[in-house]
């Protein structure tokens, strides 16, 4: 295998790593022989997963005491540099910590980033691809000149697939001199309880978007999801508009989700939401626009108001059960 | 209260995007104010407002040939524009813009800096933390609330699971979600009084960072642009009182039901 080693970002969340740390694991492995872990905080006690997926050692940067990740961990990254030398890459997921790690380490090392990663290749160097103009072109980029390119892997780019290795063994990875950088605290954290699957799980994900009208009409969405057993997603029209949380958003600046099945509704298909969904199995559309570009990706499409078809379907599921 | 924004002035995102022949984005009609920044601009006169004075100061990168996007956010309250443009900055990667942005907001004092999470046309999401870093400041990305209590600056920010409450000093930058707060329209008075508020158009000399930025400075290249494996459409019916049985049917066909 071509490179010498690839650092791996593995953020714990609760008693397992985040999939798409394991996603990327994964594919890093088939890369290269020297795969690392880093983590921090409670990622360390996740030494026989990072093993199982393809990690031959485990940095652990420790306990943050309340720090947001990415100044810690950028800083314990280079300092390892320093001490151990580059890798050939240090891979990061997608996800809010992940992309401050990835900014952080960049303007440390002065070293570029490539963000929204959905393939690595190996052509002699690394070869990231990257989704552009809603998905409908790759663009294939690689790192110039010395020193270890910075990757941030969008989620479900990867199968995550243990390997049965052995726990890798843990080494500590401590930050070095933080400074006036380290100066946010978290004082509490908010869960915000969510019925049903999660949005990137769920087998059906039913989303809604400015054609519902008004955000009332978000109520639809979320009974078809409950009968659907799914969960309930949003364009990011009516996530700026303010009618549902951020963390409802599907696109490239959300989620990314390969349901079995995706049912837009009242989304016309702007690049900017295929892109987090057109890699769903199948694609319903419900949009009383026939022009909407949704519909060159829908395996069904109805030419219809959401306002009547909805309503309907949902009396018709409900006689089901 | 002296508040920074990051802006950046983008083509219509609405309009179907395409490359140039240098593989850089083509950015050649006419440019807006990226709708994500409005976020920042009315987020920033609010703090300066709750705080009894000081002004909102509208930083951006590059073609200052149109600037009716930084006129807007003079419009919206922002005392003044400053923005980067020089022909050297063309194929700029988002190191190289958080390197420009330090240099311009590090020239004068502030309380904080403000961004949006990513812009609306490259998407890379990078730039204010790379910035952060730059001017040795802590960050706070993707908030949903932003509040200054003395000189303490408290943040409600999204996480996977909800969202944490982080306190930190100042000065500090910050990323805001959309939604965050409600854009104001400008004004008929503020469309007027932003005609001559001043908006000052620095190169990449004025900075001395000859050589340092713009396609110069990039370590990064694209390899190949190819079609990505396309979808085909399916059926397509028109809705006449029979819509909803046409899905339950194909869920049936795919065993959801």
């Amino acid at each position: 295998m071509a490179f010498s080693k690839l650092w791996v970002l593995l953020e714990p969340a609760g008693d397992s790593f985040t999939s798409t740390s394991l996603e990327v694991l994964s594919q890093a492995r088939t890369l290269s022989d020297q795969v690392s872990g880093v983590t921090w905080g409670a990622g360390s006690t996740l030494a026989a997963q990072a093993g199982d997926y393809g990690a031959t050692t485990l940095y652990d940067v420790g306990a943050l005491d309340g720090a947001l990740p990415g100044v810690p961990v950028a800083s314990a990254v280079a300092a390892l540099i320093e001490r151990e030398g580059a890798p050939d890459a240090v891979l990061i997921p997608t996800s809010y910590d992940g992309r401050d790690v990835a900014g952080r380490l960049s303007a440390r090392l002065d070293r570029p980033v490539l963000t929204n990663v959905i393939g690595l290749r190996d052509e002699g160097g690394l070869v990231t691809e990257h989704p552009v103009f809603g998905g409908s072109l790759t663009v294939s980029a690689t790192f110039t000149g010395e020193g270890p390119g910075i990757v941030v892997v969008r989620a479900k780019s990867f199968p995550a697939e243990p390997a049965g290795g052995a726990a890798a063994p843990v080494v500590a990875a401590l930050p070095g001199e933080l400074g006036s950088t380290l100066g946010a605290t978290i004082v509490t954290s908010h869960v915000e309880e969510r019925t049903g699957p999660k949005l990137e799980d769920a087998t059906v994900v039913v989303s809604g978007g400015r054609g519902l009208g008004e955000a009332s009409a978000y109520a639809l969405i979320e009974e078809l999801a409950t009968l659907l057993h799914g969960a309930a997603g949003a364009s990011r029209a009516i996530v700026d508009a303010g009618w549902v949380p951020y963390s409802h958003q599907v696109g490239q600046t959300g989620k990314t989700v390969k349901p079995l099945v995706y049912i837009a509704c009242g989304i016309s298909g702007a690049t900017q939401h295929m892109v987090g969904m057109k890699g769903s199995k199948n694609i319903v559309a419900i949009n009383k626009d026939a022009d909407a570009p949704i519909f060159q990706i829908a395996d069904l499409g109805i030419v219809g108001d959401v306002h009547k078809v909805l309503p309907a379907l949902i009396d018709a599921l409900k006689s089901r059960s | 209260m002296n508040i920074v924004v990051c802006v950046k002035q983008i083509p219509d995102p609405e309009a179907p995007q395409s490359f140039d022949a240098s593989n850089n984005l083509n950015r050649s009609g006419k440019l807006l104010l990226d709708k994500a920044d409005e976020y920042g601009v009315e987020m920033a006169l609010q703090l300066v407002d709750k705080a009894g004075g000081g002004d909102v100061t509208v930083v951006s990168m590059g073609s200052a040939a149109d600037v009716a996007g930084l006129r807007n956010a003079l419009a919206m309250g922002a005392a003044k524009a400053v923005i980067v443009s020089d022909e050297s900055l063309r194929g700029s990667d988002a190191l190289s813009t958080a390197k420009v942005l330090a240099a311009v907001i590090g020239r004068a004092p502030f309380d904080l800096v403000l961004a949006a999470t990513e812009s609306s046309d490259g998407y890379t999401g990078t730039t204010p933390v790379q910035l952060a870093e730059l001017l040795g400041l802590p960050s706070i990305t993707f908030a949903k609330a932003v509040a200054i209590e003395g000189s303490t600056l408290k943040v409600s920010r999204q996480t996977e699971a909800g969202y944490d409450e982080v306190s930190s000093s100042l000065p500090a930058l910050v990323t805001v979600t959309a939604g965050v707060v409600e854009p104001r329209y400008a004004s008929f008075k503020g469309i007027m009084a932003a005609k001559s508020k001043p908006v000052e158009i620095l190169s990449v000399a004025d900075l001395g960072l000859e050589g340092q930025v713009g396609a110069a400075g990039a370590r990064e290249t694209i390899t190949a642009i190819q079609a990505a494996e396309s979808r085909q459409a399916g059926e397509k019916y028109v809705d006449e009182g029979d819509g909803a049985e046409k899905v339950v049917a194909f869920l049936e066909s795919i065993k959801v039901l």
